[in-house]
């Protein structure tokens, strides 16, 4: 079973040149281009006998390889994004062939190239936004209720009180989220809230309150960063990550485009 | 808190550029947010089940605690508000301390109530007296009963 796909990492503005340095994609295949009227697509060859359709679907059952795959993927992205508009790709995209890739690049030729135009010059910046932890957990004093001889009265009074405690310090900490997105927003060229992830895993304690990706100006981006700067502390914590590639800013679902070109054949 | 970047040090070492040149990883839990929800959607010719993903999607806690060590933990962007985890996690610490609460109040009664059954026929009026006041936190639960409902 030598049969080999084609996995597509990103679809790019054309260098004209190869990447400064190879980069080598998932499966340790190393990664090449396919070009078409100033496109370029990221491909490299993977095994049909893990990334075909069957084996696809044990594999993302195996959360290491899931784990592996993705920042295989995600090492490609970045590499082509350093150096080219790059609009990126949804963890494996895998066609039969090279020539499925290239009609691709043919059929959507126009859309690509919009969304290339869109983040040209530019990157995309994380922050996350924690409810600050240091009022979070205090429960409210001077509820005078533990000596009346009930402490399990007592303890739901404490409770309610702590309850209603935390509940205003998250409501304070989102409403300065909502600053804090606006205000980055205004320095950004785009920008976009993305669900908060689960407090249990981002390992903090804290909730989080925003989980804001913004596109901003490569020239701008130091400013950028001066406005994060600016907004911290005041109820939240600030976690800033990035340059990305514009993961947040080239969602383009094109559902099965890619299968009308196989119906022709 | 490694990953908040400084004014100048977002610069010099953004995350997935170090000075020297060589790549650090970024946080997984990060990346995958990107490469399984974001970009561009097309469905290659091999097909992927787009539920494949989106169930992949919800084994991703797994994944990370299998792959990643545990403070670097950081997705779950598709299924829960803060406040509704946040409201479930005090749930289940709120029982837990209820559970504890029961157990601990049930140990007071029962071993004063088995000191007394040892001593069976010695006993003083007083302790007589005392081994009825251990009823009574039976009351009490029930009447917790009651605050809680109410």
């Amino acid at each position: 079973m030598a049969e080999t796909g084609t996995y597509l990492y990103a679809i790019a503005q054309d260098l004209g040149r190869p990447l400064a340095a190879a980069v080598v994609g998932v499966a340790g295949a190393p990664v090449h281009t396919i070009t078409h009227e100033g496109l370029v697509a990221y491909v490299s060859p993977v095994p049909l006998d893990e990334f075909g359709e069957e084996p696809l679907r044990r594999s993302l059952e195996d959360l290491d390889w899931v784990g592996e795959t993705a920042r295989a993927h995600h090492r490609v992205v970045e590499a082509v994004s350093e150096e080219t508009p790059t609009a990126p790709v949804r963890l494996v995209t895998v066609y039969t062939g090279e020539d499925q890739v290239r009609d691709l690049l043919r059929h959507r030729h126009d859309d690509f190239a919009a969304v290339l135009a869109h983040v040209t010059g530019r990157r995309e910046w994380g922050v996350k936004a924690y409810a600050a932890p240091a009022a979070a957990d205090s429960p409210a004093e001077g509820e005078s209720v533990a000596e009346s001889g009930k402490p399990g009265t007592a303890y739901l009074q404490r409770r309610r009180a702590s309850l209603r405690n935390r509940e205003d310090v998250w409501r304070r900490a989102a409403e300065q989220a909502e600053h804090v997105h606006a205000a980055l927003a205004a320095a950004s060229v785009a920008s976009h809230r993305h669900r908060p992830q689960d407090p249990e895993l981002s390992g903090r304690e804290d909730p989080m309150v925003l989980n804001g990706a913004y596109l901003v100006d490569e020239d701008r981006a130091e400013e950028f960063v001066a406005v994060v700067d600016g907004l911290r502390g005041q109820g939240i914590d600030l976690e800033l990550t990035g340059p990305w590639a514009p993961y947040s800013f080239t969602v383009l679902d094109l559902g099965t485009a890619g299968l009308e070109v196989l119906d022709d054949t | 808190m490694a990953e908040v970047a400084r004014p100048g040090s977002a610069f010099s070492q953004p995350y997935g550029r170090g000075a020297s040149g060589g790549r650090e990883p970024a946080n997984l839990a990060d990346i995958l947010e990107r490469v399984l929800d974001r970009g561009i959607v097309i469905v290659g010719d091999i097909r992927v089940n787009l539920l494949d993903i989106e169930l992949l999607t919800i084994k991703l806690r797994l994944l990370i605690a299998s792959v990643d060590t545990a403070r670097e933990l950081g997705i779950d962007w598709w299924e829960h508000d803060p406040w509704l985890t946040a409201k479930d996690r005090d749930l289940v610490e709120e029982n837990r301390r209820l559970r504890h609460r029961l157990a601990a109040a049930e140990e007071d009664w029962e071993t004063p109530r088995r000191r007394s059954l040892d001593r069976w026929g010695e006993r003083s009026p007083e302790e007589v007296k005392e081994s009825r006041e251990y009823r009574e936190p039976r009351g009490p639960r029930k009447s917790r009963r009651g605050d809680r409902d109410g």
